[in-house]
Formats: C-alpha cells, sequence, structure tokens
C-alpha cells in the first residue's frame, strides 16, 4: 500500500511566541491544538489519532482530558527531537492511509524561558546517553558544542566561511521582520553577525536559535476529508525519515559532514515524484545556521561541500531560487521544535504567507533535524 | 525468608572508568571477531556475539575536529573558558572527545596522544598532547 497522496494536512494552529510566557507548556499546547482543530473545520471529539511532540508538553493522555476526546484510536511518541514533527506526519500519514484512524493532531507546547532550559534537559535523555556518560564531564554540555565540530570540519575540508552561515542568519532575520508572529526582527547586517559573540567556535550567538516560548499544531487527514476542510488542502506528496551513522555519538561518527536527511531525501523526493527544481518554497530546521548549509547539501540542492557558495547571493530570500524559512525559522522566529516550520509551509502553499508569500507557490518541502543529527523531509503540494 | 540475591546487573562502562583511575584508556574488543569499539556497548555490531573482551589503546590518534567554548554553560567551566574539546580518531580507529591546552595548535590530522587527568574526585577525563609536546606527568 502507497501512502503517496493519500492524506493532507487541513488544520493549522500556534499560539503567541514570545519569551517569559506566564503560561504552562501544556497550556501553550491546548491553545495551538484548539486553534488548529478550528482552523480544519474540526470540533476536539474529530480527533481520533494523537502524536504529542517534544518532552515538555501535554502527554496524550492529557490532551485526551482536556479535549473531552471520546475514542482515541491512535497514539504514538516519537523520539527524535527537532526530527519528530516530521517523523509524525509519516507516522499520521501511516495510520490515516491505512483506516487505523482519521483526524491526527499533532501538537507541541513549550516554556523554556521561565520554565526549564532545554539545553540542561538533554542529559537526561537517554539518546544522549553517551554524551552524558564520556563526554560532559569535558565540559560538552549543550547541542552547540556537540554540533560545532561538524561546523568546523566542514570549514577546514571545504573552506565553507563565518560569513556564509551569516549569510542564512540574516536571511532568516529578514523574512521574521515580515512576520507578525515573530521574536526577533530587528534588523542584522554581517557586521552585526561578524560582531555577535563567539559561544562555541565556530558558532557565534547569531549563528544560534532562539529559545522560546508557544504552542505550534497541525492536523492530518485523509485527502477525501480534506477537499470538505474550509481551507485549500495541502496535500503530502512524500514524507520519509534518515538517521546518521552512530546516530548516539557525533563523536564516533563516520563522516562527520553528514546528516540523516542525507539517506532520507532521495526517498522521499522519488515518492513525491518530483526534481528539486520543483520546489517552490522549502522550510529547513535551523537549530543552528550551518545545520541549514549541511542539510542542503544532503538534501541535493548542491553538491557536499558547496553549501557555502550556494547560500550567497540571495539565493534563499522570498526572490532568491530556493526561498528558505518564509517565518523566520528557529533562528529569528521562534524555536517551536520544527513544527512551526510544517504550519509555515501549509501557510504558504494555502497562500496564506502574507507578506512572506512566495508567489505561485505550489509544491515545498519541509525538513527536522533531531538530537544528534535524524533528519527528516516532507514534501507537499498545494490542491 | 528468601535469600536475597547477590546478582547485579553488569555495568558495561566500569571496565573503561576502571582503567581511567589507573590513567589507561580502556576499550572493548569483541572476543570472536576482535572489532575494537568505543564508546562501550553491549553487543557487537560486526558479527553480534555479546562475549566482550579489553584492550589497553596505545594512545596515539590524529586530531578529527574540534570546537573551542567561549561560553561557560555551567558554573563548574565558568573559569575555563575559553577551551578547547577535540575529537581524536585513535589508531585503533575509535574515536574519543578530549580536552586541550589553549596553545595546541588546532589542525585536522594533527598526530596526538591521549592521557587521562583527574583533579581531586571528579571523574578523569581525556587530554590531547601533540606528539612533539610532554606531557603532564613526564
Amino acid at each position: 500500500m502507497s501512502i503517496v497522496e493519500k492524506c493532507a494536512v487541513i488544520g493549522v494552529g500556534e499560539t503567541k511566541y514570545e519569551r517569559g510566557s506566564s503560561k504552562s507548556s501544556t497550556q501553550l499546547q491546548l491553545e495551538a491544538s484548539l486553534a488548529a482543530i478550528r482552523d480544519a473545520g474540526l470540533e476536539p471529539r474529530d480527533i481520533d489519532g494523537l502524536i504529542p511532540i517534544g518532552i515538555t508538553g501535554a502527554t496524550a493522555e492529557e490532551l485526551v482530558v482536556n479535549f473531552g476526546i471520546p475514542d482515541l484510536r491512535y497514539s504514538a511518541l516519537i523520539p527524535h527531537g527537532g526530527a519528530s514533527g516530521i517523523g509524525a506526519i509519516q507516522a499520521a500519514v501511516a495510520a490515516v492511509a491505512s483506516g487505523v484512524c482519521n483526524n491526527v493532531l499533532v501538537s507541541c507546547g513549550r516554556n523554556v524561558t521561565s520554565g526549564a532550559k532545554a539545553g540542561a534537559r538533554i542529559h537526561t535523555m537517554p539518546q544522549f546517553r553517551y554524551v552524558t556518560e564520556f563526554e560532559l564531564d569535558s565540559g560538552a554540555i549543550a547541542p552547540v558544542q556537540l554540533y560545532a565540530p561538524m561546523a568546523r570540519l566542514h570549514m577546514e575540508k571545504y573552506g565553507t566561511k563565518s560569513e556564509q552561515f551569516g549569510e542564512i542568519a540574516i536571511t532568516m532575520r529578514k523574512h521574521a521582520s515580515l512576520n507578525q508572529n515573530a521574536i526577533m526582527k530587528k534588523p542584522m547586517s554581517l557586521s552585526d553577525h561578524q560582531a555577535s559573540r563567539m559561544i562555541s567556535d565556530p558558532f557565534r550567538l547569531f549563528d544560534c536559535s532562539l529559545e522560546s516560548d508557544g504552542g505550534a499544531a497541525f492536523i492530518i487527514s485523509s485527502a477525501e476529508r480534506a477537499a470538505d476542510a474550509p481551507h485549500a488542502p495541502v496535500t503530502i506528496m512524500g514524507v520519509g525519515m534518515g538517521h546518521p551513522d552512530s546516530p548516539g555519538s557525533i563523536t564516533q561518527r563516520p563522516v562527520l559532514t553528514r546528516v540523516g536527511v542525507a539517506k532520507a531525501a532521495p526517498r522521499v523526493f522519488e515518492m513525491a515524484g518530483v526534481k528539486h527544481a520543483d520546489i517552490d518554497v522549502a522550510e529547513i530546521y535551523d537549530c543552528f545556521t550551518y545545520v541549514v548549509l549541511c542539510q542542503i547539501e544532503d538534501l541535493g540542492f548542491c553538491a557536499k561541500g558547496e553549501g557555502g557558495s550556494f547560500v550567497e547571493n540571495g539565493r534563499l530570500s522570498l526572490s532568491g531560487e530556493l526561498p528558505t524559512n518564509t517565518h523566520g525559522g528557529l533562528l529569528s522566529q521562534g524555536h517551536m521544535l520544527g513544527i512551526n516550520h510544517i504550519v509555515e509551509l501549509v501557510r504558504q502553499l494555502r497562500h496564506e504567507g502574507g507578506a512572506a508569500q512566495v508567489a505561485n507557490a505550489e509544491v515545498g518541502l519541509v525538513t527536522g533535524y533531531g538530537d544528534m543529527g535524524d533528519g527528516g523531509v516532507a514534501i507537499m503540494r498545494r490542491g | 525468608m528468601a535469600q536475597q540475591s547477590e546478582t547485579s546487573i553488569v555495568d558495561i562502562d566500569a571496565p573503561y572508568w576502571e582503567g581511567a583511575a589507573r590513567g589507561v584508556l580502556v576499550l572493548q574488543q569483541c572476543e570472536d571477531c576482535g572489532q575494537i569499539r568505543h564508546y562501550p556497548r553491549l553487543m557487537c555490531s560486526n558479527c553480534h556475539s555479546l562475549r566482550v573482551g579489553h584492550v589497553e589503546a596505545t594512545g596515539r590518534g590524529r586530531v578529527v575536529s574540534w570546537t573551542i567554548s567561549h561560553h561557560a554553560f555551567s558554573p563548574k567551566f565558568a573559569e575555563e573558558v575559553p577551551y578547547a574539546l577535540v575529537t581524536v580518531e585513535l589508531d585503533e580507529g575509535v574515536r574519543i572527545l578530549g580536552r586541550a591546552e589553549t596553545d595546541f595548535e588546532l589542525e585536522v590530522d594533527r598526530q596526538v596522544r591521549v592521557e587521562f587527568r583527574q583533579h581531586e574526585q571528579e571523574k578523569p577525563t581525556l587530554w590531547c598532547i601533540a606528539e612533539d609536546q610532554k606531557g603532564e606527568e613526564n
């Protein structure tokens, strides 16, 4: 059985993204979820599949009691950090296409500025066991320190420059300035990027994404049901996950400059039956600037090592060849584990992108990147 | 009265830490196919044997990559920033993440040797020394 074009995203919802929210992660998740349910033209009782994302928000049980869901037929947990949203699309599409359930709500809620910091939590997570046991005491504490050697080797091997990371940061900021629901809108120049303080070389402050509070959600249903929904349906053409070699330890990874999405991308492009040139808009997971550059290569938009020059000359801007992170991304809109990337792709393909709308966007791509390089890709189309 | 079991689950990390306490880098080696592996795990990914032995590493290797941390993510490291974290591929084919002194010249493929250092009650950590430099204890 094929899952190609069997399902669509019929509803999306977000809360305000901010820092210092007084609302709990569960409340933020409930608010975003309800917005997505209403956007889909459904009632909470219509939800019969639940995939909560992340480790800070509500459980399926919590969502059931708050929404009064009478008959939950399917639930799943996807334990791959920022790749979990794409993993949830994969799971939801398989469940709906096979008739297990009808309407799957995927949602996250985060309060990491008033609540516990995300970086400090990773050492309690089983997938970070090797880091916790063998690297933490040397001073490898936060994800930025674990990922930096990947970027450093890319620079040493291919001549990639910090200024090229800066191009990515500036472009995301420019897009955020067009978005009412973005946290960081102050214009950023290349010299601002270069002057930002070094966190873990080669990553400067402006190479890092934001810690932010909020909730985001989307709903997946069958393509037939989508035809009756209030908004233009956004059909899922292909979706897949890929995991890097040595997924539990970057240190032990034979090729440091390749991440999981490299394995997923060929499968997903084939499933969707589209070519790279067909992608009108891309929402690429951007926990760090380099992670965008590496994924662009691993997705096949350019050869390995050419990502630095690829991102130059405004190629990722709204009028460029590959408009990327039209909402401002994790770097400048807010960090919603990439659920905000999925929401934004749906908006773009509905032509509801506002000031950041890519003209005539018909086909788009969204990625996820989690923990130590788990990857996911989904390709969607309008209609 | 039922006797309490004296069985305890084998700690696969213990040989590494016992070695580290004596300043020796201990690696797992499959007792069936001979493959050396790190970080410690239960099964040999090559032949799926659960029989594991241990070898002492030569401590020699080459620099793969690095980062220099300027931000202290815990108070413990506030006095130490900036500090280098270096990914080293050992001659045995497995890798370690170690610290390096600030005057260590970081360069891909630079030959190094690694040694354990321990401060007071803290866990021993690995440090990289350039092959042409003297170690702390030598």
